[in-house]
């Protein structure tokens, strides 16, 4: 009888059902003699195998009882809150943002290893001039990559240590709404895997970007790919519902909006972002599923369409989303600086308001991406201007990390090891980045290793470097063990050394015009090409010492303190793992996060009355 | 032990402000509808850009926005009932809405079935069948919630006290009403 509830094979069975009911029904209109493709056997049978799904997993049970105004069973409600120290519940409809978040970041680091080990089939490919594994599964191979790792910047930290720490750190006993929570999470396990079957479907070749005309052209695979990425949308918006109403209204008292730690105001403009600009490209990729599937003509050039407003469109939310992936690993960084160097966070109003004009800048920004696409030409010094602007807030957020390390007491742990490598690669990340903003240059350098270079040391440096640091900061407090410092420190080494050793040398191979997303060069650069193949695969096995170090540490590592490092937010003052209810008393705030100054030691009391 | 928001007043609060979040959402969905439409029609030649088709008649779609804003007017009294209590009030207007909101479905049904023209017509086709159809699938989700709404109003579940679901229904529905005046202006007017 157990199958029968809801959870994880009733929800297979009906994801089954209702991609059989989906694809079957058309397929047999097709038998009938009525004209059906491909696509609309798949996108039927996907949407209906969602539904299916999610039903099965038990989303809607609740809100099915109360739309038909039958009593709600408090006691099952509860039941779906979970209970401490049963494993079962991660793999169910839990609604515990404390079990969510550990969903998401195994989710997101499971993505992490396989999009990197699709990265090392590519630098397997570019080893060495010529071609091994082919054109056309090169550009499956990147584009599957990109994809996925696009999805673990979007939802590992907002995600995963969002989910998790928010709440806590604002002094509330879970997020304003915790089913919609469960639910933005239950929405991604079929999208993943469509991506992650995507081989069998034909693969996508487009790139992440999935411009047309070659996404309108390309196989059935792009039409999964561009399902999947609508349905994360989905997911994303609902999520950043819920932590906006979470912010704003959930917060204990005492918690003024000028005492939220600097890693809840980082999440707070990223969800802004992510509900104001999903819309956009979730209506932009529906109208190129429409193109494809029920034969309209938005993106055709040939039946009076517009290609390059389907580039404005996707723009318009993937630049801010850049930012929704870089963001949240600033805040992360911006947290973890003041506690291991034990001073309060260097101009934390201004960091703060850095964030908020990041958000407002990053949606005047897009078309950078677009300067050698054809568009209007008035509008290249204007976004050339804005995107200029746009590294002033970025370099106050970088200013107050760098103010509250200086003259500080500084402990090298590895999370501050982390912040320092952060540092090194975001810098370089930024600087390059004004190239690609002045449009002479970016007429060179676009689609080049440069444009490759630079946006993994952004992107990496942001939103990896922070991701890295702040699980190694929040191990003790999710898991209630202390992690290995000598693997963490080895982790740190080999993967900066390694990344380092991989990126910078692009810069010169797309200042010599190696093409991106060509799986052949020529062949003088295959020396420096070979290098870089050596270094990615070092990148490789550095993340394998940090997942044996996260699971022998959870497994049986010491047993952590509440407050390990002495820090002052709230998450540190109640125990590790905390309770199902978060406090046993919701805290009274007095003071703000970063009061340090007391030297080492000097536990942070009277700053929380329990 | 409770989880979430247990205080009745905090939790109506939070779910108002979820709406309102979610409509700005919903705003920038339809602004993207929007964008592709107008700039796809400035590169036409004319609109409709290919000759032999007509732009639809005013009659049936101006009539569909009467009942539209009609029924914003039928919710606004739903609302009142529901913080005056009068329960009876609430059935009355409710369902009053929920009607018009499925004559105006039934219309655009007619409406599109007689129009000449399909979807796969060029880019004028594209344009507005996908951004009368996106209003339309919002229309039939707000249908969705009255039909709770009258549900739980006939389990004598919606009172002064609780009738967070009637206010939520209420702004979304203005919210597409708005919609709904903004393409007719667009789609049929300009």
């Amino acid at each position: 009888m157990r199958a029968l509830k809801p959870g994880l094979v009733r929800a297979v069975v009906g994801a089954a059902i209702g991609a059989v009911i989906g694809a079957g029904s058309l397929i047999l209109a097709g038998i009938v003699g009525m004209e059906i493709t491909d696509g609309e056997i798949l996108g039927l049978g996907y949407l209906l195998a969602l539904i299916g799904f999610l039903f099965g997993i038990g989303a809607f049970r609740f809100w099915l009882t109360w739309a038909v105004g039958r009593e709600v069973n408090i006691e099952e409600e509860h039941a779906a809150h979970g209970t401490a120290g049963d494993w079962r519940r991660y793999f169910l409809f839990t609604t515990d943002h404390k079990v969510i978040g550990v969903q998401y970041l195994a989710t997101a680091f499971t993505l992490f290893l396989v999009a990197g080990s699709a990265a090392m089939l590519m630098r397997f490919e570019l080893a060495q001039p010529g071609l091994v594994l082919g054109k056309e599964a090169y550009n499956e191979i990147f584009s599957t990559h990109g994809a996925m790792m696009i999805t673990v910047a979007l939802i590992s930290i907002v995600g995963g240590l969002g989910n998790y720490l928010v709440p806590i750190m604002i002094g509330a006993r879970d997020m304003a709404f915790p089913k919609t929570n469960a639910l933005s999470y239950w929405l991604l396990p079929l999208p993943i895997l469509l991506v992650a079957i995507n081989p069998l479907l034909g693969g996508f070749d487009s790139g992440w970007t999935a411009y047309p005309p070659l996404s309108q052209q390309a196989n059935l695979g792009q039409q999964a790919y561009l399902m999947a990425f609508v349905t994360v949308g989905v997911a994303s918006i609902l999520s950043a519902i819920n932590f906006l109403v979470t912010v704003f209204r959930m917060r204990a008292s005492g918690m003024s909006l000028m005492r939220m730690p600097i890693f809840v105001w980082a999440l707070t403009v990223t969800s802004v972002l992510g509900l104001v600009a999903t819309s956009v490209v979730a209506g932009a990729f529906t109208m190129l599923l429409f193109d494809r599937v029920l034969g309209t003509s938005f993106f055709r050039a040939s039946r009076g369409g517009d290609v390059i407003l389907f580039q404005h469109l996707f723009w318009f939310y993937s630049h801010p989303a850049v930012y929704i992936m870089g963001l949240p690993g600033l805040g992360a960084i911006l947290e973890i600086v003041p506690v291991f160097a034990r001073k309060p966070l260097f101009a934390y109003p201004l960091a703060v308001l850095s964030f908020i004009s990041i958000g407002v800048l990053s949606f005047m920004v897009w078309a950078h991406h677009m300067f050698v696409s054809g568009m209007a030409t008035f509008f290249h010094i204007p976004i050339m201007f804005t995107t200029e602007l746009i590294s002033v807030p970025t370099g106050i957020v970088f200013l107050s990390a760098l103010g509250t390390i200086w003259m500080g007491r500084l402990h090298f742990k590895v999370p501050m090891l982390w912040v320092f490598g952060f540092i090194w690669a975001f810098l370089i990340g930024g600087i390059t980045g004004v190239f690609l903003a002045d449009v002479p240059t970016d007429l060179t350098l676009h689609d080049t290793y440069f444009v490759v270079a630079h946006f993994h040391y952004t992107i990496v440096g942001g939103a990896i470097f922070g991701l890295f640091a702040g699980t190694y900061y929040w191990f003790p407090k999710i898991t209630g063990r202390m992690y290995s410092e000598r693997l963490g420190k080895l982790h740190f080494w080999w993967f900066t050394l390694a990344f380092n050793a991989t990126f910078l040398p692009m810069f010169w191979l797309g200042i010599e015009g190696m093409r991106r997303r060509v799986a052949d060069y020529s062949p003088q650069l295959g020396g420096v090409n070979l290098w870089v193949s050596f270094a990615a695969f070092n990148i490789f096995l550095s993340v394998a010492v940090f997942v044996f170090n996260i699971v022998r540490s959870w497994r049986r590592g010491p047993q952590a303190e509440a407050n390990p490092w002495r820090a002052q937010t709230l998450e540190w003052q109640t125990a590790s793992p905390p309770p199902i209810q978060n406090f046993d008393h919701i805290p009274t705030v007095s003071s703000g996060p970063y009061e340090y100054g007391g030297g080492l030691g000097v536990p942070a009391e009277g700053r929380a009355t329990p | 032990m409770g989880f979430g928001e247990e205080d009745p007043d905090a939790a109506r609060s939070n779910m108002l402000l979820a709406v309102k979040l979610g409509i700005l959402s919903e705003t920038m969905l339809f602004g993207a509808l929007f964008a592709a439409y107008f700039v796809i029609r400035s590169e036409s030649p004319g609109w409709p850009p290919v000759a032999g088709f007509e732009r639809p008649a005013l009659l049936l779609p101006g009539l569909d926005m009467v009942l539209l804003v009609a029924s914003s007017g039928t919710m606004l009294w739903t609302v009142r009932s529901a913080r005056s209590g009068d329960r009876s009030g609430i059935r009355r207007w409710i369902g009053l809405t929920l009607l018009l909101g499925v004559i105006f479905i039934i219309i655009q049904g007619f409406e599109f079935a007689t129009n000449g023209f399909g979807l796969d017509a060029g880019t004028f086709g594209s344009t507005f069948y996908v951004l009368t159809g996106f209003h339309g699938a919002h229309v039939l989700a707000g249908l969705g919630l009255m039909a709770i709404v009258v549900r739980r109003a006939n389990r004598g579940l919606v009172s002064a006290e609780h009738h967070t679901i009637v206010e939520a229904t209420s702004y979304y529905w203005y919210f597409v009403a708005a919609a709904g005046v903004f393409l007719f202006a667009t789609l049929y007017v300009l």
